[in-house]
């Protein structure tokens, strides 16, 4: 079942779409933000609000890296890995993340707290290299850096 | 036309076209994947790039894909150019990057697109080294296997799963070389339409699960054009036999009926024919206790012979589910007027009823392929999903006719598909749905409207009445009915051309009646108004032309004591009447005899009991619900001493020394006798060429060039190879010799040419790309219009309004694709899908009557109780109540009938 | 005042994103007053066409023009939209992010001018969700301009109406391709659509849109209020207008720079970006993006618009540069391009699902000393069939583009790891 703030979330953008299942996306990234993933009760629940089949909906959610189809921890952490990252040091950065965590691209931490994924460019390649985690952006990044940042997070 | 250029030659091409349609149109090969000729181009694959070229000074050119290029006048291409060639020797190798290369245990082996075009491009050599994706697959029910590693992204099953067939529960998944598809859980797929998807895919990701379980490749099977059984419709099939066994269905595809796709009850249903049940030798029936004794053939004859010799003392009792020389030579034996249809006095009148207002009206009745372009339609009381399953893939069509016509002033041609589609996106011409419960086309219905039947007809003689004032009034019409109809009836006069569709699936005159008032009084201003009727079995309208008696007739001249004998043809009495009722005729006859393919509780009752040939094993001529004649062939001879009805009924004639059928050596002896005796039969002989027809001297041979093991399939009996069985009904011959070229339309075996090892060849057998098969599509019209002033004037019993009654209700009909169909439902693939009987009621009346979800209540039919669960159903009509007809358990209630509901 | 940095000259490092009142002082919101006032909708449309502006989001296909296409009249479609394409995935790629940050009105406006050249009803930006600053600020601005009348119900009393509103993105670099962007708004999978039907005519939902860049939009005020001969004369070349270009790799100083359309790649590198790091050679860039050819020490005096930068053999794509210096390895980089070109490839046809993941892999077998002499033969097959026309959308065409230009002017480093076995610049 939907929560009401899901409902909510959804119906703010089902106002200015000609049909349902033209909040796929929205709905699928409201309910996210709620529930960090995307389970396939998740995928249920949202086909039957929009009126579509769960495999309708898991067909959209399947095609995006932004919607998680497997668990989350806590904190995701978007590490670029595109080319000017990946110029300025992004191998450092990920095995400076991937030793302070034990994690690799993928994986999440075993106490549930961050799970790192690649992502493509950041859009602020002038201060590469970069990553987000949640909602931040941290740039200018050397290995040294990492485990101050990681810490914040804790 | 156009004039277009390809490598060199000019050709003249209809330039609504894309050039990969010309191309396949002019049987150039040029390979392919994603397109497809009954859902267009959406350029995903690139396999069919050409080269294009300016004008005749352009010598560079570019690359373009041949079906998403219209074929313009003074297009000029080439399909040889070089690198034309090498860009689709690339794109196969592409495609080949993750496939498996497991031809060998593929089903799909030798009858593979991917195969064909792989073979076509020249690619031969892997040079990928790196590791392969692999997938892992999913169950998809009884019909489909699935195996994703296979797989090419072409596209088309998602494409025609939701495009054509209007299934959800099979997508696309993920993305760039991960895109997965299947369905979201593993699970039976939902689409009475699936089994397409083994067709539609040009490798062996879908395959045939039932086929599966006797798997025998292409080239093994012996096959021959026949014709679906398992409805009213009359699809074109191609059963394949290996070893005495049916072992799956292909879609022969007709321009006119069925095009490129069947419906999963007629494709799976075949292996009724294989079921434990099959007659297979005569037997004398010793009661329920004791098992049947086996008598030989001669002994049967003697036997049958002994019975028949005075006709006045004979009833032959019809079927509408055996082939008009079955029941005309039933017929002869016993005379016409001692001849019954086989099928209770309701549905007689019924049939006879679809037939008077088709051959006395204006309105036509359309081909499945004229239903689809239909432009806005009326359904009154069908649900035609479940009784007549193509016709609701042509009723899905039919509403994308209006949108479409936004493309032309965009000049989107028809063919580019994906932008039509997104041009269009959910809009859907005018479909309105007059039904008691729920159905599958609900879902394209612009309104629906649930009513009991009686309400459906008054809707239908209110639409009548609104379009033309000389059409009844209804009286007592609720105001919203009628504003209901006036929307309904301003949709089909705007139309350029409505359909109206009904049948006799609810049982009513009325709802016949009123949708016949519609279709002519849409005729009035001169527009040709369409008429579908479905009828409920695969010669229910060829019996009807052919004319006889009622089930009931039949009881009462036996119980009268008129006759003594009846012969009972491929008929199984207690699917149509409840049991006392038929208990009742089969014991005032003294002698009781039934011809089938099955044993049934008719026949465990017989003294005699014959083994027919079903519809693989004999020859004949079905009509179907559109007045269509078509012809089915024999695929195999059957082991045993089954042979056709009307052999038997001949043989005993001559044994009992009854000249009639005399002159019967061949299906066209008899099928001339028909032509000669009842006159709309006159051109019967017509729809195929007759048994001596040849071809440069050659017979058209059944089994493919590459059939194997013909030496040694019996060389456990005899080390002697047997001298193939003659076949003196068809040009076809039991073998592989004879004439390798494209047959006349009727007579082909098999879509099969050079290079073109798939159903994908079917090009090669048509005029042009979704034209009609070479020579025209097969099949006669029995039934047009008649001249304007000899037409019959409008129905003017307009029923009274539908009350409720305290403590009775309206027991209607209900369907299902899977289960109601006798024959069919002895599939195990379509018995697993078949639901367990049940009563469906709405839920506002369940609550006044107490009755809760799940409950067990008995319902009474004059036949006798019957205990059910009751399953709540929110879009049935109130005051109705839902009976599942046909599924086991449930056999003989005529419906539709006030009955009472009483909770246990 | 000479104004030759009309996009950025209002931006002030550390700036908030010009709230509204600050953006009417410095002149915001003249132009769309202008054109409601006292201009037709073709009129502004003829504007920019007579601007020569073209769009900034890759392809350079002139604006006015594209916006002629559109169905104008009373029978047109309706609605009909216009998409801000704010989706800005191109590698190396960050300046739509700074137009929106920085000063969101700005593009609102040029939104606001593009709908009414073509009379549209809604208006959406298409962001991408990473960018979530310039979601905060487009929102307020929007909010904004809604309660100042530019926005909503019979704007500045012309009678006209626009709604506007902000899709997040949930990823995929396939979303910033046009079609692919509207069958994301329409939330589908973000495949690509065929063309013909253009979206002019048959777009969202199926009715007539028009998809711009960001920075297209943005200069639209611009020449609305200073007219196109202004806007021709920003330009140091035959392309108008000035251009937000950028630098990123081992440069010493890299950053975004508004300068004239027409710069030298050598004034951007040397005198903005501040030449390469201390002790690094300058090998190549690639000029606008991910999905550009490289060019080398040979083109550093070409000239930063779309004619120069295609005589050359490359794309000025979106302006933003990514330099590689000597002591990268340019098999590398171009292996970690393709991986991300055949991690973006949406599925849909054939060279570019297949083709772009086989070509990764070849890229990175020679990295890792696995390679053989005939990979590289395969490489050039593959980037010869990917070109246009042979894919279905250009996200494959511009793939392959670093890929033919490294293995044409940096052919020695591929070999020499397949000679060698191993990748030379690696220690170990
Ligand atoms: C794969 C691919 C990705 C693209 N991504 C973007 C993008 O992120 N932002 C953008 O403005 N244009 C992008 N484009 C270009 C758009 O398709 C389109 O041409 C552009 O938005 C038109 O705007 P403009 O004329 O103002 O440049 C992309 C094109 C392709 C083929
Ligand atoms: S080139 Fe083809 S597969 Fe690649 S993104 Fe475009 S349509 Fe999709
Ligand atoms: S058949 Fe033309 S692109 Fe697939």
């Amino acid at each position: 079942m939907l929560s009401h703030r899901e409902i909510e979330q959804i119906e703010h953008e089902l106002a200015i779409v000609p049909r349902r299942s033209g909040a796929c996306i929205e709905a699928l990234r409201a309910v996210q933000r709620h529930r960090g993933w995307i389970s396939d009760e998740a995928v249920r629940d949202i086909a039957r609000f929009l009126e579509m089949s769960p495999d309708e909906v898991d067909s959209v959610a399947t095609f995006y890296n932004l919607i998680y189809r497997k668990p989350v921890g806590r904190h995701v952490i978007l590490i670029c890995n595109s080319v000017s990252c990946w110029i300025m040091g992004y191998e450092g950065i990920r095995k400076a993340i991937g030793e302070k965590l034990g994690i690799g691209l993928g994986e999440t931490t075993k106490d549930g707290c961050f799970t790192l994924l690649p992502n493509p460019c950041l859009g602020t390649c002038d201060t590469a290299p970069a990553l987000m985690i949640d909602e931040d952006l941290h740039r200018d990044l050397t290995p040294g850096k990492i485990d101050g940042i990681l810490e914040r997070y804790r | 036309m156009a004039k277009v250029w390809i490598d060199g030659k000019t050709h003249e091409v209809d330039p609504s076209r894309n050039l990969l349609d010309v191309c396949l149109s002019l049987k150039l090969d040029l390979p392919y994947f994603c397109w497809h000729p009954a859902m267009g181009s959406v350029g995903a694959c690139r396999q069919c790039a050409v080269k294009q070229f300016r004008d005749e000074a352009d010598k560079a050119g570019r690359l373009v894909m041949a079906c998403m290029t219209p074929a313009a006048e003074g297009t000029r291409i080439s399909i040889q150019d070089t690198e034309a060639r090498s860009f689709r020797a690339e794109v196969i190798e592409w495609l080949m990057v993750n496939h498996p290369h497991d031809c060998p245990i593929c089903d799909e082996g030798g009858e593979c697109h991917l195969q064909d075009m792989t073979v076509m491009t020249g690619h031969n050599y892997r040079r990928f080294r790196f590791r392969k994706r692999t997938y892992r697959n999913q169950y998809l029910g009884p019909f489909i296997n699935h195996e994703m590693n296979r797989c090419i992204q072409c596209y088309r099953c998602v494409r025609f799963y939701r495009g054509i067939a209007g299934g959800r529960d099979l997508q696309a998944f993920a993305s760039r070389d991960h895109v997965y598809f299947g369905r979201h859980e593993e699970g039976v797929l939902e689409s009475e339409f699936s089994g397409n998807l083994v067709e539609v895919c040009p490798t062996g990701v879908f395959t045939d699960r039932t086929l599966k379980r006797h798997y025998t490749r292409k080239w093994d099977l012996q096959t021959a054009p026949s014709v679906c059984v398992h409805c009213g419709l009359g699809c074109n099939t191609i059963p394949g036999e290996r070893y005495g066994e049916l072992r799956r269905i292909r879609t022969r595809y007709n321009g006119h009926v069925n095009g490129y796709f069947l419906c999963d009850r007629g494709r799976y249903g075949y292996e009724f024919a294989n079921h434990e049940r099959r007659l297979r030798g005569p037997l004398l029936p010793r009661g329920p206790d004791r098992p049947a004794e086996p008598i030989g053939r001669d002994e049967a004859i003697r036997r049958l012979a002994s019975l028949i010799s005075d006709p006045a003392k004979l009833i032959g009792i019809g079927s509408p589910r055996a082939s008009l020389e079955a029941n005309f030579a039933l017929r002869a034996l016993v005379g016409p007027e001692r001849f019954c249809l086989g099928v209770v006095e309701q549905e007689a009148r019924l049939l006879a009823l679809v037939l008077q207002i088709l051959r006395n009206g204006p309105a036509r009745s359309p081909s499945l392929r004229e239903v689809e372009g239909c432009d806005a339609v009326l359904v009154l009381g069908e649900d035609a999903t479940n009784t007549a399953p193509l016709l609701a893939l042509a009723l899905r069509e039919s509403v994308r006719q209006q949108p479409l016509k936004l493309a032309r002033p965009l000049a989107i041609p028809l063919w580019n598909d994906a932008a039509v589609r997104e041009l269009v996106q959910d809009q859907k011409g005018p479909f309105f749905l007059a039904a008691p419960a729920a159905g599958r086309l609900d879902e394209i219905a612009t309104r629906t409207f649930r009513a009991a039947p009686e309400e459906i007809a008054r809707l239908g003689f209110a639409v009548a009445h609104e379009l033309d004032p000389a059409s009844p009034e209804v009286p007592g019409l609720a105001d919203e009915v009628r504003s209901e109809a006036r929307v309904i009836a301003s949709a089909l006069r705007s139309a350029e051309r409505p359909l109206v569709v009904s049948g006799t699936s609810l049982g009513s005159a009325d709802v016949i009646q009123a949708a016949a008032n519609v279709a002519w009084a849409l005729s009035k201003d001169g527009k040709a108004a369409d008429l579908t009727y479905t009828v409920p079995e695969c010669n229910s309208l060829g019996l009807a032309l052919l004319g006889g008696g009622s089930l009931e007739a039949a009881s009462r001249a036996l119980s009268e004591g008129n006759a003594e004998t009846v012969v009972i043809l491929e008929n199984d009495l207690y699917r149509r009447a409840e049991s006392p009722v038929v208990d009742r005729l089969l014991s005032s006859a003294r002698h009781v005899v039934v011809i089938d393919c099955l044993a049934h509780d008719t026949a465990a009752r017989a003294e005699l009991v014959l083994p027919a040939g079903a519809f693989a094993e004999s020859d004949g001529t079905l009509v179907n619900n559109e007045g269509r004649a078509q012809r089915f062939y024999q695929v195999f001879v059957p082991a045993g001493e089954i042979q056709e009805s009307w052999r038997w009924l001949r043989d005993a004639m001559a044994a009992a020394g009854r000249v009639e059928a005399a002159g019967w050596k061949s299906l066209d002896d008899i099928t001339s006798a028909l032509a000669a005796a009842v006159p709309i039969f006159r051109d019967i002989l017509r729809i195929a060429p007759g048994a001596g027809f040849r071809v440069a001297g050659e017979r058209i041979p059944r089994a493919s060039p590459r059939f194997s093991g013909r030496t040694a399939m019996l060389a456990h009996l005899s080390v002697h190879e047997p001298k193939p069985p003659d076949d003196p009904d068809s040009p076809l011959s039991f073998s592989m010799e004879g004439y390798e070229g494209p047959p006349p339309a009727s007579l082909i075996p098999r879509f099969w040419a050079p290079g073109w090892n798939s159903d994908q060849s079917l090009h090669r057998f048509q005029e042009e790309v979704n034209g009609p098969l070479l020579g025209g599509d097969p099949g006669l019209r029995l039934i047009e219009p008649p001249p304007t002033d000899a037409r019959a004037s409008l129905f003017d019993r307009i029923p009274p309004p539908f009350e409720r009654r305290a403590g009775e209700f309206r027991l209607v009909p209900l369907y299902h694709i899977f289960g109601s169909d006798e024959l069919s439902a002895l599939a195990p693939g379509v018995a697993e899908l078949a639901p367990a009987p049940y009563l469906a009621l709405h839920p506002d009346d369940a609550r006044e009557a107490g009755i809760a979800d799940g409950g067990t209540v008995e319902i009474g039919l004059a036949g006798g109780g019957r205990r059910l669960p009751v399953r709540l159903a929110p879009e049935l009509a109130r005051g109705a109540a839902g009976v599942p007809v046909g599924l086991p358990g449930m056999e003989g209630i005529r419906l539709p009938e006030w009955g009472r509901i009483v909770k246990l | 005042m000479a104004i030759d940095r009309p996009l950025t000259e209002r931006i002030r490092p550390g700036g908030e994103g010009a709230a509204i009142a600050a953006y009417e002082k410095a002149g915001g919101y003249e132009a769309l007053r202008k054109a409601l006032a006292g201009m037709t909708p073709q009129e502004v449309t003829k504007l920019v066409t007579e601007s020569n502006l073209r769009g900034r989001g890759g392809a350079g296909f002139p604006t006015g023009p594209k916006w002629s296409f559109v169905p104008m009249g009373s029978d047109a479609p309706r609605p009909k939209y216009l998409v801000a394409n704010a989706d800005e995935m191109e590698p190396g790629t960050f300046k739509d992010r700074l137009l929106m940050e920085e000063d969101p009105h700005q593009l609102i406006e040029g939104m606001l001018l593009a709908a009414y050249a073509i009379k549209a009803d809604v208006a959406y930006i298409f962001l991408r969700w990473e960018y979530r600053l310039a979601e905060r600020r487009l929102h307020r601005a929007i909010a904004e301009a809604v309660e100042a009348g530019y926005l909503g119900r019979n704007i500045l009393g012309s009678g006209w109406d626009l709604d506007m509103f902000v899709h997040i993105s949930a990823g995929r670099y396939m979303c910033g391709e046009e079609t692919g962007l509207l069958n994301a708004l329409e939330g589908k999978r973000a495949t690509p659509r065929a063309k013909p039907p253009f979206p002019q005519v048959s777009g969202l939902w199926g009715k007539p849109t028009i998809v711009q860049n960001v920075e297209t939009l943005c200069n639209v005020p611009h020449i609305i209020a200073r007219g196109a001969a202004w806007y021709r004369g920003l330009s140091r070349s035959e392309d108008s207008g000035t251009k937000l270009f950028g630098a990123s790799g081992k440069v010493a100083r890299p950053g975004l720079w508004e300068l004239p359309m027409g710069t030298t790649i050598r004034e951007i590198l040397e005198e903005h970006a501040g030449g390469m790091r201390d002790g690094l050679r300058f090998r190549g860039l690639l000029p606008g993006g991910a999905s550009t050819d490289f060019l080398v020490e040979e083109h550093l005096d070409v000239k930063m618009d779309f004619a120069s930068i295609a005589r050359a053999g490359s794309r000025l794509g979106t302006g933003t540069m990514i330099v590689l210096d000597d002591r990268t390895c340019p098999v590398g980089m171009v292996q970690n391009l393709e991986e991300f070109f055949a991690q973006e490839s949406c599925g849909w046809c054939t060279p570019c699902r297949e083709g772009l993941p086989w070509t990764a892999r070849l890229l990175e077998a020679i990295e890792e000393g696995q390679g053989r002499p005939e990979d590289l033969e395969r490489l050039s097959v593959h980037c010869k069939l990917l070109g246009p026309g042979n894919t279905f959308c250009a996200l494959a065409p511009g793939a392959v583009e670093p890929l033919q230009s490294a293995l044409k002017y940096f052919r020695e480093d591929f070999e020499a790891h397949i000679r060698q076995n191993r990748c030379p610049r690696r220690s170990g």
